[in-house]
């Protein structure tokens, strides 16, 4: 039987090859304004 | 680095350096802990010693489970190394001191006057003053010439509250659209309001013009009208929020987010979201306060257990009303897991100081918002651009690697090493940190994380 599902994610080490364009929003500039995620940022480069 | 945790029915592995997600049943889930240090046939006694009563776990399964354990892990989705150190610094390294958004504070003052209110009531304990046109079209031409071949650049009209000054804002942004072309630039602009001063001009220029709109509102009618009050010390909750509605309704599709704070008076901060959500505003983002310790709007130590509760209760309800049909999102858990970041984005720090930096009405340039009014922080100004160019080097080495804290966290590929302003105003430094405020930050990537799994459960149903 299936225990394990594993979810479609981006792949960390492969976007080490091709990503780190610099376009995507900086940090900050949407809603917080007082704390730091990263993770919610859209990729400007897909 | 594994992050193994449950939560709403889900067992949840988080690979951290492939960025992997799995949703694995009881028996997966204690494979994987014990994999790394056990063999194989130790792991088959523990799980049938364990499992005991279960008919459908035999050897054979648990054997085959451990198969599928390894497979994984060979095909990187599980026990990646950490392998990023390396390369922490090399986005900020490359970009060199390309500038490519700035918050512009074009008000230091404000007509409120929010006791919570980090800024000190928009003067950001200095004195109150306007931005003028020439302050801030140099602010854009500086931006324009420091941004190097990034093309998006982002400008947050800011303050205090920039609708005191609304005119230069409308002209900045035809300045900034009268050149964007021919320096092949796009300018993206955000407006961060208390709404008090919102009008159909302001309606109709943001809703063409302002990529986001960021508009405060704390929730319920008393606990937005406690803190949030004009000079004569009446609460605005009944002034703005006929302003916001009609303000989102013609917004259309574009984006916009109702942005509270939740403080000491109300760590049951999710009642207030729903709130938010009950009067039909669907973006929402609900912030800890940021004060210093014992003021009285300050989070206690009681406070973040609740809030930690708060944010599961918030995850759940929003996958109710999913189920529903009648969805909000929350900002920090809008979370995608196969179009997010690249891995720079994730380990560069949020790029205060370097490629993100705030104007004051004066000119003068700070790392970010948080740091305008600390005049040790000033790291220069827009007519002769950074000239502390040592404080810029300590921000450049700001990273997810920075910290020694943060070496064993699983969380540091989504928080990039955490904020800085937080740091420096827990711990004297920007590369302190701040600890409830990584607990917290941990709660929520939790949450976000388990309401795609949620999600893909729902859908594969």
């Amino acid at each position: 039987m299936e225990r394990i599902k594993t979810l479609e994610t981006r792949d960390m080490c492969e976007s080490a090859k091709n990503g780190g364009c610099g376009e995507c929003q900086t940090s900050c500039q949407s809603a917080c304004k007082t704390s730091c995620g990263v993770a919610n940022q859209q990729c400007e480069n897909k | 680095m594994l992050h193994q945790y449950k939560l709403n029915g889900y067992n949840i592995v988080l690979d951290t350096c492939s960025g992997s997600v799995h949703s694995v049943d009881d028996v997966a889930y204690d494979i994987i802990a014990m994999f790394e240090t056990s063999t194989e046939d130790e792991i088959v006694a523990a799980m049938m010693e364990k499992y005991s009563d279960r008919e459908d776990v035999t050897e054979e399964e648990i054997r085959l489970c451990i198969g599928d354990v390894a497979a994984l892990k060979a095909r990187g989705k599980l026990f990646t190394p950490d392998t990023f150190a390396p390369m922490a610094g090399t986005l900020k390294e490359r970009s060199g001191d390309v500038v490519k958004a700035l918050c512009l504070h074009v008000a230091h003052t404000c007509n409120l006057n929010c006791s919570y209110c980090f800024a000190s009531q928009g003067k950001y304990h200095g004195d109150r003053a306007l931005m003028s046109f020439e302050v801030g079209k140099r602010a854009l031409d500086f931006l324009i010439e420091h941004s190097g071949t990034r093309r998006n650049l982002e400008v947050d009209f800011f303050g205090g509250e920039p609708l005191m000054n609304w005119d230069v804002v409308k002209q900045l942004v035809q300045y900034a659209r009268s050149v964007e072309k021919q320096h092949g630039k796009r300018f993206r602009f955000t407006l961060t309001t208390n709404g008090m001063l919102i009008d159909d001009d302001v309606i109709e220029f943001s809703n063409r013009e302002m990529s986001n709109v960021v508009l405060s509102l704390d929730g319920r009618k008393e606990i937005h009208d406690r803190l949030r009050v004009d000079y004569a010390g009446n609460g605005s909750y009944d002034r703005i929020v006929p302003k916001f509605r009609r303000f989102v309704q013609a917004r259309g599709n574009k984006s916009y987010y109702m942005r509270g704070t939740f403080t000491h008076a109300n760590p049951d901060f999710t009642k207030d979201v729903f709130h938010m959500a009950d009067m039909g505003f669907t973006e929402l983002s609900m912030e800890p306060v940021v004060c210093a310790e014992g003021d009285p709007a300050a989070l206690t130590k009681e406070d973040i257990e609740t809030v930690k509760e708060q944010y599961e209760i918030l995850a759940k309800e929003m996958l109710k009303r999913q189920q529903e049909d009648r969805p909000f999102t929350f900002y920090h858990y809008m979370l995608d897991l196969t179009e997010g970041p690249c891995i720079y984005k994730r380990i560069s720090g949020c790029g205060s100081g370097t490629e993100y930096m705030a104007v004051t009405p004066w000119g003068d340039l700070y790392p970010c918002h948080q740091f305008v009014g600390e005049e040790r922080y000033r790291l220069g100004n827009i007519w002769d651009g950074v000239t502390n160019t040592a404080l810029r080097e300590e921000f450049r080495a700001c990273n997810a690697y920075a910290r020694p804290e943060c070496a064993d966290c699983w969380a540091k590929l989504y928080c990039s090493g955490g904020c800085a302003a937080n740091a420096y105003h827990a711990t004297g430094s920007i590369r302190g940190v701040y600890k409830p405020g990584c607990e917290l930050f941990k709660k929520r990537i939790e949450c976000a994380i388990m309401m795609r799994v949620a999600e893909d459960a729902a859908k594969n149903r």
